[in-house]
C-alpha cells in the first residue's frame, strides 16, 4: 500500500476542502486553490474589478458555489408587476431596492456589497444594515435593470431571498426605537433629579435656602412627568391589560408602586413635609427600561412568523402559446402550463404533462425518499421537483391548493394562550403580601394613635417593597441568557420562550430533517480504485435506480450524461444490474452480488461488481445528525420522549435501538396528526410539551406545543413558525441549552433573595415610618446595582458550566 | 433670585440640548444597525468617484 502525504487544502474562497488541483491559480507568490469552478469564477470577477480586497478582511469570506443557476433564474424580474412590488422607491431615473442577503455574515460581505458598483455601473451606491441582513441598492434604471442588479449579486454568491411574502408587506421600523426614545428620557430626567437631590442628601435640616429648595422641588416634579407619563406608560398599558384579562401580572405592582410613590411625593411637596421620592422613581423606571431593552434584543433576521408564501418562489414560468412568460404565483390559473426546473419549489397542484418528474415531499410531508411520480398523475404544491425539466398542468389555484388549504385549516392557525409565567405568580404572592404588611404597619401605627405615621408607613412600604427587583434580575438574567444562546445559534422568539423550556417535561422529535438531514448521506468508496468509465458506467445504472441509497451514490459520482443500459434488472430491494459497452454490472447488497469487500463494515451499502470480480464498495453512511444518539441518550435520563415521522417504518429498528423502549415511536404521521399527537400529550397527560420538528408537515405541531423549535440547516432555509429556531449543527447541544434556562430559573431565585434582603433593611424602616428619601435614595442604586453585576456573573458562569462559551460564531455577527 | 437657580435653569437647557439631540439621532435611524457603522469605518476608503 503507498502511503502519500496528505496536505489538506482549502478553497481560497469558500474555505471548504479542495479536492481536485486542477482549479487552482498560480501568480507567482502563492497559489489560490479552488474547490469548484463557481468559486474560481468568483474570484477572478473581483481579482478582474480589483476588489480583492474582500479576501484581505477575512479568510475564505465567501460561499459555496457549487451551484450554477440558469440564464434565465430571474427572467420574471422584467415584469413591472413584480418590480413594483418589490422596489421601495421610484423616480425618473432611479430606483431604490432593499433585498435580504442572508449570506451577509461579515465585514468582507460588507466592504464586498457595498463597493457592488464597479461589478455594475448603473448601480449608483449600496448600503449595508448588517443587523437586518439586508442591502439598499439604488440604481439608474435606464442604464440597468432590477434583473440586473439581483443577477450581479447572484454572481458573486450572494443570491437574495426574494419572496411574495417579504415583497407584500411594507418595511418595518425598527421596534427599538420607541424603547430608546423612553429610555433616554428617562434617563435625562433621572439625572437631572438626581443632580437637585444632592443638596438633600447632604444637607443638614434645612441647611438650603427655602426659595431654592421650593424651586428644586418644583422642577423635580416637573421633570418626573414625562417618566411617569411617557417613559413608564408601557407599565401601566401591561398593568391594564393584565387586570383585563383577571390576571395579576407583574405589571401590576409595579404600576401600583409608581403611582403611590409619585403621589406620596407630591403630597409630600406641596404639604411641604419633605422632598418625596422622585429620584428613586425616576431611576427605578430607567432600570427597568434597560433591562427590557435587553431583554428583548431578539435576532431580528431571523423570521418566526413565516407562512407558506415566503417558502414558494415568487414567479413561475407559465407557457402560453409557446413562449415562457414568468408570472406571479399568485396569478396562475386552473389549465396553465407551467414550466419546472430542478430544484424548483412546485407552488399549486397540478398534473404532469411532460418529463421526468421526481418529487421530494420531505419538506411538507415529512417522507424521506423523493417520489417518482408518472405522466398524468398530480404533483401536490410544495414538492420539490429533483430530475430535471418538467411541464405541468396547473389544476387549482394557489390558495386552493392542498397545502395551502391545510395552512388555511383554523387548528393549525390555533396559537396557545399566553400562559402565566413563574415570575407572574411571584409577583401575585409578593403584591399580596406587601400590601398585607403595608396594613399591618398602618393598624399597628393607628391602635397608637399617630395617623400621620400611619400613612407614611403604609405608603413606604409599598415604595420600598415594589417588585422592581424582581423585574430587574427577571429581565437582566433572560437578556444574558437570550445573548449567550443566539451565540450558540440557538434563536428565541421571546424572552417568555426560557421559562417555558424551563417547565418542560416531554420532548417530541421529528425524525425526517430533524434528527436525520435530509441531503447529507455521505458516500464513500473503498476497494480497487475505478476509473472514469466506470464511474460513468455506475452512475448510469444507477441512476435507473430510485432507491434512496443508489441516488446517494449517483449524487456523489456527479455524472451528467447518463449512458444508455442494455438488459437492465432491478431486483427490489436487493439490486441493480445490466449491460454497458459489453460488460456487465452488477451492483447491489452482498447478497445479491454474491460477496463483499468487508464483512464487518457497518452502514448501507453497494457493492461493485464488474464482469464477475468484486472491485469494492460504496458505503453510505449514516444520515443521522452527528451527535444526535448522544443527545437522545442524556434527554432520555431527564425526560419522555416520543418521535413522530412521517416516513414509512423502513428504519424502525435503527430509531428503537437508539430512543430506547418507553419512548413512544410513531410512523406514517400526517401533519394533522401530529398536531392532535401533542394536543392529546398536553390535554390528556397534561404535560408540558417541546417540540423539536423542520417542515411544513411539524407547523401545527410546532403552533400547539409549549415550545416548538424549528431546526435549520442554513439562515436561508424555510423554517416554519415556532418559537425558537436552532441552526442545525448545534442541535446536539439541546441538552445543554435546556439545563442552561433552567439555570436561569436559579439565577433569578438567588439575586431576588439578595435584593429581598435590601427591601427588608429598607422595611425596616418603612414600617417604623421614618424612611427618608435619602435612604430610599441609597437603597435604590445599590440593589439594582447588585441585581446586575450578579446576574452578568451567575449567568456567564452557568453558560461556562454548559459549555456554552465557547461559542461556534467568532465572526461579528453577534 | 439666586445664581444657582439660572444656572440650574441653564444647565438644564444645555442638558435638554443634548437630550434632543439624542432623539433625533434615533430618529435617523442611528441606533437600527450598531454593527455595520463600526466596520464601515475601518475600510480603507479608496472606492472609485463616478461622475
Amino acid at each position: 500500500m503507498k502511503t502519500t502525504e496528505q496536505i489538506v487544502l482549502n478553497c481560497f474562497h469558500c474555505g471548504n476542502t479542495v479536492n481536485t488541483n486542477s482549479l487552482s491559480i498560480d501568480n507567482g507568490a502563492d497559489t489560490k486553490y479552488f474547490c469548484c469552478s463557481g468559486c474560481k469564477m468568483v474570484y477572478e470577477l473581483l481579482n478582474e474589478h480589483q476588489l480583492c480586497t474582500y479576501y484581505d478582511l477575512n479568510g475564505t469570506p465567501g460561499q459555496l458555489q457549487n451551484k450554477t443557476s440558469r440564464a434565465d433564474k430571474y427572467a420574471f424580474l422584467d415584469s413591472s408587476d413584480i418590480q413594483n412590488k418589490l422596489i421601495s422607491f421610484k423616480d425618473d431615473n432611479m430606483m431604490h431596492v432593499v433585498l435580504y442577503l442572508p449570506q451577509i455574515h461579515c465585514s468582507s460581505c460588507l466592504w464586498l456589497l457595498e463597493n457592488i458598483s464597479k461589478l455594475n455601473d448603473g448601480i449608483q451606491s449600496s448600503r449595508v444594515d448588517f443587523t437586518r441582513k439586508e442591502v439598499l441598492i439604488v440604481f439608474n434604471y435606464h442604464s440597468t435593470s432590477l434583473r440586473q442588479v439581483v443577477e450581479t449579486l447572484d454572481k458573486i454568491g450572494y443570491e437574495p431571498h426574494l419572496s411574495l411574502n417579504d415583497a407584500s408587506q411594507p418595511q418595518a421600523k425598527s421596534p427599538y426605537r420607541k424603547r430608546w426614545y423612553k429610555i433616554g428620557v428617562a434617563g435625562f430626567c433621572f439625572g437631572n433629579i438626581m443632580m437637585m437631590s444632592f443638596a438633600d442628601y447632604l444637607a443638614v435640616d434645612n441647611a438650603i435656602d427655602p426659595i431654592i429648595a421650593k424651586f428644586f422641588k418644583g422642577a423635580s416634579l416637573l421633570l418626573a412627568l414625562p417618566v411617569l407619563f411617557y417613559s413608564a406608560s408601557e407599565f401601566f398599558v401591561g398593568a391594564w391589560q393584565g387586570l383585563k384579562n383577571k390576571f395579576l401580572n407583574i405589571d401590576v405592582p409595579v404600576a401600583l408602586a409608581l403611582v403611590i410613590t409619585f403621589t406620596k411625593s407630591i403630597v409630600d411637596i406641596f404639604s411641604g413635609s419633605g422632598s418625596g421620592y422622585l429620584d428613586s422613581m425616576t431611576g427605578i423606571v430607567f432600570f427597568m427600561l434597560i433591562g427590557r431593552w435587553l431583554q428583548s434584543r431578539t435576532y431580528q433576521t431571523i423570521a418566526f412568523d413565516r407562512d407558506y408564501k415566503s417558502f414558494f418562489p415568487i414567479a413561475i414560468n407559465v407557457i402560453q402559446n409557446g413562449t415562457v412568460i414568468p408570472t406571479q404565483i399568485s396569478d396562475i390559473k386552473e389549465n396553465d402550463v407551467l414550466q419546472i426546473h430542478s430544484n424548483e419549489i412546485i407552488p399549486v397542484d397540478a398534473i404532469l404533462s411532460k418529463g421526468t418528474a421526481v418529487i421530494d415531499y420531505s419538506f411538507v410531508s415529512g417522507e424521506s425518499l423523493p417520489v417518482r411520480v408518472n405522466i398524468g398523475e398530480i404533483i401536490y404544491a410544495g414538492g420539490k421537483q429533483t430530475a430535471g425539466l418538467i411541464e405541468l398542468l396547473a389544476i387549482k389555484e394557489v390558495s386552493q391548493s392542498y397545502l395551502t388549504g391545510l395552512w388555511n385549516n383554523p387548528v393549525f392557525n390555533k396559537s396557545a394562550k399566553p400562559q402565566q409565567t413563574i415570575y407572574d405568580r411571584i409577583a401575585k404572592y409578593f403584591t399580596y403580601g406587601v400590601l398585607l404588611l403595608g396594613f399591618m404597619a398602618g393598624f399597628a401605627w393607628f391602635i397608637q394613635g399617630d395617623t400621620s405615621k400611619m400613612w407614611n408607613a403604609i405608603t413606604t412600604v409599598l415604595i420600598v417593597a415594589c417588585p422592581c427587583a424582581l423585574l430587574l434580575s427577571h429581565n437582566y438574567t433572560n437578556g444574558n441568557i437570550l445573548r449567550h444562546l443566539r451565540l450558540n445559534k440557538f434563536y428565541l422568539r421571546s424572552a417568555e420562550v426560557i421559562d417555558a423550556i424551563a417547565s418542560v417535561n416531554h420532548i417530541v422529535l421529528d425524525k425526517t430533517g430533524t434528527i436525520t438531514q435530509t441531503d447529507h448521506a455521505t458516500v464513500s468508496y473503498s476497494g480497487t480504485e475505478l476509473n472514469a468509465t466506470m464511474r460513468t458506467n455506475i452512475a448510469a445504472l444507477l441512476h435507473q435506480s430510485s432507491h434512496p441509497a443508489a441516488q446517494s451514490v449517483v449524487k456523489h459520482l456527479n455524472i451528467q450524461n447518463y449512458k444508455e443500459v442494455i438488459n437492465f434488472k432491478e431486483t427490489e430491494g436487493s439490486g441493480i444490474e445490466g449491460w454497458i459497452n459489453d460488460q456487465h454490472y452488477k451492483l447491489g447488497s452482498p447478497a445479491f452480488t454474491q460477496g463483499a469487500m468487508h464483512q464487518d463494515s457497518v452502514g448501507t451499502k453497494i457493492i461493485v461488481k464488474i464482469d464477475d470480480r468484486i472491485l469494492g464498495e460504496f458505503i453510505i453512511g449514516n444520515t443521522y445528525r452527528s451527535g444526535i444518539a448522544g443527545l437522545i441518550q442524556s434527554l432520555k435520563k431527564h425526560y419522555k420522549l416520543s418521535l413522530l415521522s412521517g416516513d414509512n417504518n423502513a428504519e424502525a429498528a435503527t430509531i428503537e435501538t437508539m430512543m430506547g423502549k418507553d419512548s413512544e415511536i410513531l410512523f406514517d404521521m400526517g401533519p394533522v396528526q401530529k398536531m392532535q399527537y401533542i394536543r392529546a400529550l398536553k390535554l390528556r397527560d397534561n404535560r408540558n410539551v417541546m417540540m423539536v420538528g423542520d417542515g411544513l408537515n411539524d407547523a401545527g405541531a410546532l403552533k400547539q406545543s409549549n415550545v416548538g423549535i424549528a431546526v435549520a440547516d442554513d439562515s436561508n432555509t424555510f423554517t416554519p413558525a415556532s418559537d425558537a429556531v436552532i441552526d442545525g449543527t448545534q442541535l446536539p447541544q439541546l441538552q445543554h441549552f435546556i439545563r442552561f434556562a433552567k439555570a436561569g430559573r436559579k439565577i433569578i431565585f438567588i439575586t431576588f433573595t439578595i435584593s429581598a434582603l435590601y427591601n427588608i433593611i429598607g422595611l425596616y424602616f418603612a414600617v417604623q415610618g421614618i424612611l427618608s428619601p435619602v435612604i430610599a435614595a441609597i437603597l435604590m442604586p445599590c440593589s439594582s446595582i447588585t441585581i446586575i453585576a450578579f446576574t452578568y456573573g451567575l449567568t456567564t458562569l452557568a453558560a461556562k458550566k454548559y459549555h456554552l462559551l465557547n461559542s461556534p460564531i467568532t465572526k461579528l455577527s453577534n | 433670585m439666586s445664581v444657582i437657580i439660572l444656572l440650574l435653569i441653564v444647565s438644564i437647557c444645555i442638558a435638554s440640548g443634548f437630550l434632543i439631540a439624542f432623539l433625533w439621532s434615533v430618529k435617523d435611524g442611528q441606533m437600527d444597525d450598531d454593527t455595520s457603522p463600526a466596520q464601515r469605518i475601518l475600510f480603507d476608503n479608496n472606492k472609485i468617484n463616478k461622475p
